[in-house]
């Protein structure tokens, strides 16, 4: 199979306007990705099914990951002048990073058994309206996979047919997969002989009238 | 012919039920609970505290350092430390276990807590009749019902607990040869340093003699280190 | 009718998604069933609502997450050895396989190595997980067709005697709970290998008589031939993956295209089928039983000795380096994989499962539209799901 660059290379020539990166893997199985913005993400997507050399017909995986907002610290060589004398000094520097929401897609080839190509959309934040392009028109298998990852992360797939919650009931609110989620006090009802779970709760019983 | 696949599996049918009646193979099933299939050596239950002693309380192996309430997936382990010390198997001070719970309903056997243990003293029992009335309660075990002999546990899992015994035996030795490596690099650094005391005093005209190392200490500390 | 036109609408209440399925006029005519979700047939908690025309079925759309406890969060907040148990829990009929792919994963994640006996370990595991799996499927199908008791006791009866093999190892039936980053917990037991190799070697005669209980069967037949029918190019779309992808005529078995473990030093076959339908999933099983037993009888033989964990590999403080891994593996019911984010911290920072249950039930709809509606419990059946997996 070709290199990740070569796949961003030609899907560059082939789709006008798209803006890919590669993600670096710094782990030992070194599965590199690539970033695609969100506009052109179903296009991309379907130069990857359709292009002969590749023809990614399995998507296997599909997946949310929320990073929250977070200082980045990074050490820097920076040369200054210190006492006259210019110096390589080493300083952190810090950035602020924005929290986002990613969405995964692992994509295999079943004919020409070869894969897996990464591929990512970013949303720009984790406010409202977080919105991607819904690959689902290219792989039925992201169907469900979309499903949950709206479910849990609170993503929202432009074109799925079908967006409903999946394995958390209708009425629920939140998004129990992001991170900063925390589950209610009362969450578990039945007392049990944890105490920290019993003192939780009980703050949420009602309250008994004391008799005089 | 329709119908021939059916016969056949009928056929089928007929052999086992009468296999059933004198092939251990076709019926594998027992009477439970009066009749009962021996348990499998490396079975694993409910976790149990092993103890050395008569007295289940005194003799408890575990040292309460809560690895395994910190490893336990589902949480279930809830260990209180003790207060004071007292002497273990190799005569070492050590905490003890004020209390000890484990919570069966919520305990989900994975042997963990068995695995990240370092002074074998948790290991899992094979008991499994533990229904109780008491919902909450009742399935909440102290250390007073998880203590079990050592007796106990080669019975149950004799290769596992022979490994067990050789690893504590290999401890206590080693403790043993550090004790008396201690009390002989004690003794050469007394000699030593009388020796030295009388060298200063003796040839207070050389002053720069150089510090007398112990020869005698050194080779005997090194497996013990 | 595709399955565009019978989507939902996000954001409707029941009462008018009812009204536009079943349209003003029709009322009378089509009737919709909830199936589940304590339904005997549905393997588990899981709920159909099937919308029916007479007996034909004109929508179908599977409700789950019953059995939903966010393991994803669990194992996110849970050390990396800590997540183990909880795999043995997603598909409990497997626990060995599911074991070993989340091992896989973190090996790929931190760079381990698996000592030689550990991976013939693993191949042995996992080959006798995939024939228990099989045969009691094989019981499953029969009993949502009707034939109660007699195949799933039989089929029963011979898992038991695997599950007596997997007990004496790893100490536990279902939750083994065995396999460690970089090998596996404990080394076979004395004597385990010659009971293994007895019961490899009774096995083909225990197939031969379900085969003749089952396979020539004219009412089995009847029932499974040309119903649920799935083809190659709607399979490979909708990833599904398993015994029912090869029933459908696509050779893709990841012990070939993947050949993790030590698969390639054992020639094997991949039986695939020509129709899609029930009966080619059901006899792909059967044939997939056969060609595990031709693995496992050599494998047991040349097993080497030797150590069965990496001893680089550490099992308190476990911190891989940051990075992220996908790892599959082929299961009895499909690719499971699991794909792991680190930050270097001792917990995953991202934790997901690929669960093989739940996308095979993507074209459970394409399946059974416009057969009846004991069809369509026979194509449930023969997809071969597991709720704790779909549900996780």
């Amino acid at each position: 199979m070709e290199t990740l660059e070569q796949i961003k290379a030609r899907a560059e020539a082939t789709v006008p306007g798209a803006q890919l990166s590669v993600v670096k893997n710094d782990s030992p199985c070194a599965q590199h990705s690539l970033l695609v913005d969100v506009e052109h993400a179903y296009v991309v997507a379907q130069f990857l099914r359709d292009d002969p050399q590749l023809r990614l017909d399995y998507c296997s995986n599909v997946t949310g990951v929320d990073f929250l907002d977070a200082e980045l610290s990074e050490k820097v060589k920076v040369k200054k002048v210190v006492d006259g004398v210019e110096k390589e000094v080493e300083e952190v520097k810090k950035t602020k990073r924005a929290g986002y929401l990613e969405v995964v897609y692992h994509l295999y080839s079943m004919s020409l058994k070869h894969g897996p190509v990464i591929l990512r959309q970013r949303t720009p934040g984790r406010a409202d309206p977080v919105k991607v392009a819904s690959l689902t028109p290219l792989w039925r298998s992201a169907e469900f996979q979309e499903r949950e990852v709206f479910d849990l992360y609170g993503v929202l797939f432009d074109g799925h047919p079908d967006l409903r919650r999946i394995l958390m009931w209708d009425g629920f609110k939140d998004y129990p997969m992001r991170k900063d989620y925390r589950e209610p006090d009362d969450y578990e009802y039945e007392p049990t002989p944890h105490d920290e779970v019993l003192e939780k709760a009980k703050a949420h019983l009602p309250k008994q009238e004391v008799k005089a | 012919m329709l119908g021939t696949g059916i016969l056949k599996g009928m056929v089928e049918t007929a052999k086992n039920f009468a296999g059933s009646y004198h092939d251990p193979a076709r019926l594998t099933t027992v009477e439970y609970p009066e009749q009962r299939i021996a348990s499998k050596e490396n079975a694993r239950q409910f976790p149990m505290l092993i103890h050395d002693t008569e007295d289940p309380m005194k003799g408890l192996r575990c040292v309460a350092c809560q690895i395994c309430e910190k490893e336990c997936p589902p949480q279930c382990i809830y260990i209180v430390k003790s207060k004071d010390k007292r002497a273990d198997y190799k005569g070492q001070m050590q905490f003890y276990p004020a209390t000890f719970d484990i919570d069966i309903s919520v305990c989900m056997s994975c042997q963990i807590c068995v695995e990240v243990c370092p002074f074998e003293s948790i290991k899992m029992n094979t008991e499994f009749e533990l229904s109780n009335t008491d919902r909450f309660g009742g399935l909440l075990i102290h250390k007073e019902q998880l203590a079990k002999s050592n007796e106990h546990y080669r019975k149950i899992h004799p290769t596992e607990a022979a490994a067990s015994d050789a690893v504590l035996a290999a401890e206590v030795a080693k403790a043993q040869a550090k004790a008396k490596a201690d009390a002989e690099a004690k003794a050469a650094k007394a000699a030593a340093e009388a020796k030295a005391k009388a060298d200063a005093a003796a040839a207070a005209a050389t002053p720069a003699a150089p510090k007398p190392s112990s020869p005698a200490a050194a080779p005997a500390a090194a497996p013990a280190a | 009718m595709t399955f565009h036109d019978l989507a939902y609408d996000a954001g409707k209440t029941d009462f008018q998604r009812k009204a536009e399925v079943i349209g003003v006029g029709r009322e009378g005519e089509l009737l919709e069933v909830a199936m589940g979700p304590q339904h005997p047939s549905t393997h588990g908690v899981f709920r159909m609502d099937v919308v029916l025309d007479g007996e034909t079925v004109v929508k179908l759309k599977p409700v789950f997450g019953y059995l939903h406890r966010n393991h994803e969060k669990i194992a996110e907040n849970t050390s990396y050895l800590g997540s183990m148990p909880y795999t043995d829990r997603l598909d409990y009929f497997c626990s060995l396989t599911n074991n070993w792919a989340y091992a896989l994963s973190v090996e790929k994640l931190a760079g381990l190595q698996v000592p030689e006996r550990a991976e013939y370990i693993r191949l042995i595991t996992a080959e006798l997980t995939r024939v228990l799996n099989h045969t009691c499927l094989a019981g499953f199908l029969l009993q949502d067709m009707g034939a109660l008791g007699t195949p799933l006791m039989y089929a029963f009866r011979e898992r038991e005697k695997i599950l007596d093999l997997i007990e004496s190892l790893t100490g536990a039936r279902m939750m083994c709970n065995y396999m460690r980053f970089g090998g596996c917990r404990c080394d076979l037991p004395a004597g385990w290998l010659d009971a293994a190799k007895k019961v490899v070697a009774e096995y083909p005669r225990f197939l031969d008589e379900f085969e003749t209980l089952l396979s020539g069967n004219e009412i089995l037949m009847a029932r499974t031939q040309g119903v649920g029918k799935l083809s190659a190019e709607l399979a490979i779309n909708a990833g599904i993956t398993g015994p029912m992808l090869r029933a459908s005529g696509v050779d893709y078995d990841l012990r070939k295209v993947d050949n993790y473990g030590i698969y390639s030093r054992y020639p094997f076959r991949v039986p695939l089928g020509s129709h899609g339908d029930v009966y080619d999933r059901y006899m792909i099983r059967m044939l997939e039983m056969r060609e595990s037993l031709k693995i496992l009888e050599p494998a047991l033989k040349d097993i080497p000795e030797g150590p069965v964990v990496d001893p680089k590999a550490k099992l308190r403080g476990f911190r891989p380096k940051a990075g992220e891994a996908y790892g599959r593996i082929e299961t009895p019911k499909g690719e499971l994989g699991f794909y792991l984010i680190s930050d270097g911290s001792p917990n995953p920072y991202r934790y997901r499962v690929r669960p093989p249950s739940l996308i095979n039930l993507t074209i459970l709809e394409d399946m059974c539209l416009g057969q009846t509606v004991a069809d369509a419990i026979v194509t449930l059946g023969s997809v071969d799901i597991v709720l704790g997996e779909v549900d996780r």
